[in-house]
């Protein structure tokens, strides 16, 4: 702390102490829960708050890796499966309606005045607001979870596309006027190429508040599916359960970014760098 | 001097008898509210000519580029083109090469030419197929080597310099055979080194393909070495108390090539912003 330590909004870490200051926080964490959860299972070996990582290596291992005697399905990949094919089906529905209703109503301005009042107020509607209509209009079945999400990120994805498509430069819809492109030459070929990437984006965004709706309808109504998983064992209080399906939620989360900003920079290795 | 203001018009009076000029504005204002840009500018044009409109910024020269363009219309006046009024769009019989964002980003250099030449086909989505296809890709590929782009034809825009990326959107306009090619201020941000290829690319390309060339520049040299024809934009009357009052006309219009060494040096000094600031003093005297 001499005269010559620098301010701090001047002050950088270096990569290596990046890392380490980085990962700090996680390693505190995982301590303080160690520490707290032995600490509850001395006084009290059946206590169920905070289990030790052997209990909840032991729960996930039987929903795992044993069928269920109940239905013999192995029900930790059954309620993954299920869950991500229901984020899919909804983010892949929210996504190409996104996509063609941004579109159009970014580089049409008449469809743009027709359709944006509509897009602001149903994206001021509450999503969840709407799951008992959905439950009494297409029933309990997949087929409500799947709307809700699709319901609950489409304003956004649409929006967002919407403001993307807005933002390319007007010279280019004029140079391509200039070199004879018709309305949908220009759409197909100057727009839908460059909002791709930005799409991936918007899904990207899009895809937590996709797991909150997925897992909100999967608790209401449900047989399977990981927020079905974790508000059923809560009756049971089984944070060996819970814990362990959070933290494989927020995994699967994690990776399901890191593929689509993968895929983004394999598909478009032109948009990096701005604008031409 | 004032000698050479009153017969500034001289310039184009030459075989304007029989043939219908390319373009012709008469009385052409422009004006948005209360502000005015543009008044009273009457201009023919004949095709082959090579213009270049210089002035200082704001006053109505990009405007005057962007009407015949077809992106913004004249509030008075009539601007015709082949003597009937210009479309109020843009199309394929005036290209334009913008001083940045003229090229398609998502396509790489040759892809870039390729679209230009499948924009030319009335289908959905513009593209080329099979023979067509292969014809589109001879052309597209010469095209860029008369731009001196032959090197780079794989590569994308962002990694191209900024005069590759003005070679290849010249390459772009210039394949679709436009009558009337536009350039507005297209090397403005170019290196002068650059800016001097790029002019020879630009007059060999006027004589080759026999286009009639408006270019916008803020460079008075530019403008007295390119082309045919310089149109000097600025303002006729001046009202210091309200500089929007009075728009800007053509002050001059004179041939090039035929300057007079004092004439360059007033127009030269018209267009500092430093004596601009001084008119109005004067004029209060």
């Amino acid at each position: 702390m001499g005269l010559n330590m620098k301010k701090m909004i001047n002050l950088k870490p270096s990569r290596t102490s990046a890392i380490i200051i980085g990962l700090l926080p996680f390693v505190l964490l995982l301590v303080i829960y160690m520490v707290s959860s032995d600490a509850r299972l001395a006084i009290n070996p059946s206590d169920k708050m905070l289990p030790a990582f052997s209990q909840m290596g032991d729960a996930i291992y039987r929903m795992a890796f044993e069928p269920s005697r109940r239905t013999g399905d192995y029900v930790f990949w059954q309620d993954t499966l299920s869950s991500l094919g229901r984020l899919g089906a909804g983010v892949l529905i929210a996504a190409l309606l996104g996509l063609v209703i941004g579109l159009l109503t970014g580089a049409l301005p008449v469809v743009n005045a027709s359709f944006s009042p509509l897009l602001t107020v149903i994206s001021l509607v509450p999503p969840l607001a709407l799951l008992p209509i959905l439950f009494i209009v297409v029933g309990l079945g997949e087929a409500s979870k799947i709307t809700l999400i699709a319901i609950g990120i489409t304003p956004f994805i649409a929006r967002d596309i919407q403001r993307r498509t807005q933002e390319i430069p007007t010279e280019q819809l004029v140079k391509a006027q200039t070199l004879g492109a018709s309305t949908s030459q220009i759409l197909i070929r100057v727009l839908l190429p460059q909002i791709m990437p930005k799409l991936i984006d918007a899904i990207r965004l899009s895809l937590g508040s996709g797991w909150l709706f997925l897992i909100a309808a999967e608790a209401i109504s449900s047989t399977d599916g990981l927020g079905y998983r974790i508000f059923l064992v809560r009756r049971y209080l089984a944070m060996d359960i819970i814990l362990p399906y959070v933290a494989w939620i927020t995994l699967l989360a994690f990776l399901i970014d890191f593929l689509l900003a993968r895929l983004n920079r394999r598909l478009f290795p032109w948009s990096l760098e701005g604008g031409a | 001097m004032s000698q050479s203001i009153q017969t500034k018009t001289a310039a184009s009076n030459v075989k304007k008898a029989a043939v219908t000029p390319i373009i012709q504005g008469t009385n052409i204002g422009k004006s948005y509210g209360q502000d005015i840009i543009l008044e009273r500018v009457n201009v023919s044009v004949q095709e082959g000519e090579f213009i270049t409109l210089v002035g200082a910024s704001g006053c109505g020269k990009s405007t005057f580029l962007k009407m015949i363009l077809g992106i913004e219309t004249a509030t008075e006046g009539e601007l015709l083109l082949d003597g009937k009024p210009i479309p109020n769009e843009p199309g394929s019989d005036r290209g334009i090469v913008f001083q940045q964002y003229s090229v398609f980003p998502h396509m790489t250099v040759l892809e870039n030419v390729i679209a230009a030449k499948g924009f030319q086909k009335s289908s959905i989505t513009g593209y080329l197929f099979g023979k067509e296809k292969k014809v589109a890709k001879q052309e597209a590929a010469e095209m860029l080597a008369q731009v001196g782009l032959g090197h780079a034809l794989n590569r994308y825009p962002h990694e191209l310099s900024g005069g590759m990326k003005q070679r290849l959107a010249i390459a772009q306009a210039v394949i679709c055979k436009p009558r009337i090619l536009l350039l507005d201020e297209p090397f403005g941000a170019l290196d002068p080194g650059i800016r001097a290829d790029m002019h020879a690319l630009v007059l060999d390309l006027w004589h080759k393909h026999k286009l009639t060339i408006f270019m916008v520049t803020h460079d008075l040299k530019e403008g007295f070495y390119l082309g045919t024809r310089l149109w000097v934009f600025d303002k006729l009357r001046h009202d210091p108390h309200s500089p929007n009052a009075y728009g800007a006309s053509i002050t001059y219009d004179l041939p090039v090539g035929h300057m007079p060494e004092p004439l360059y040096d007033e127009i030269d000094q018209q267009l500092r912003p430093l004596t601009k600031m001084e008119q109005p003093i004067s004029s209060m005297e």
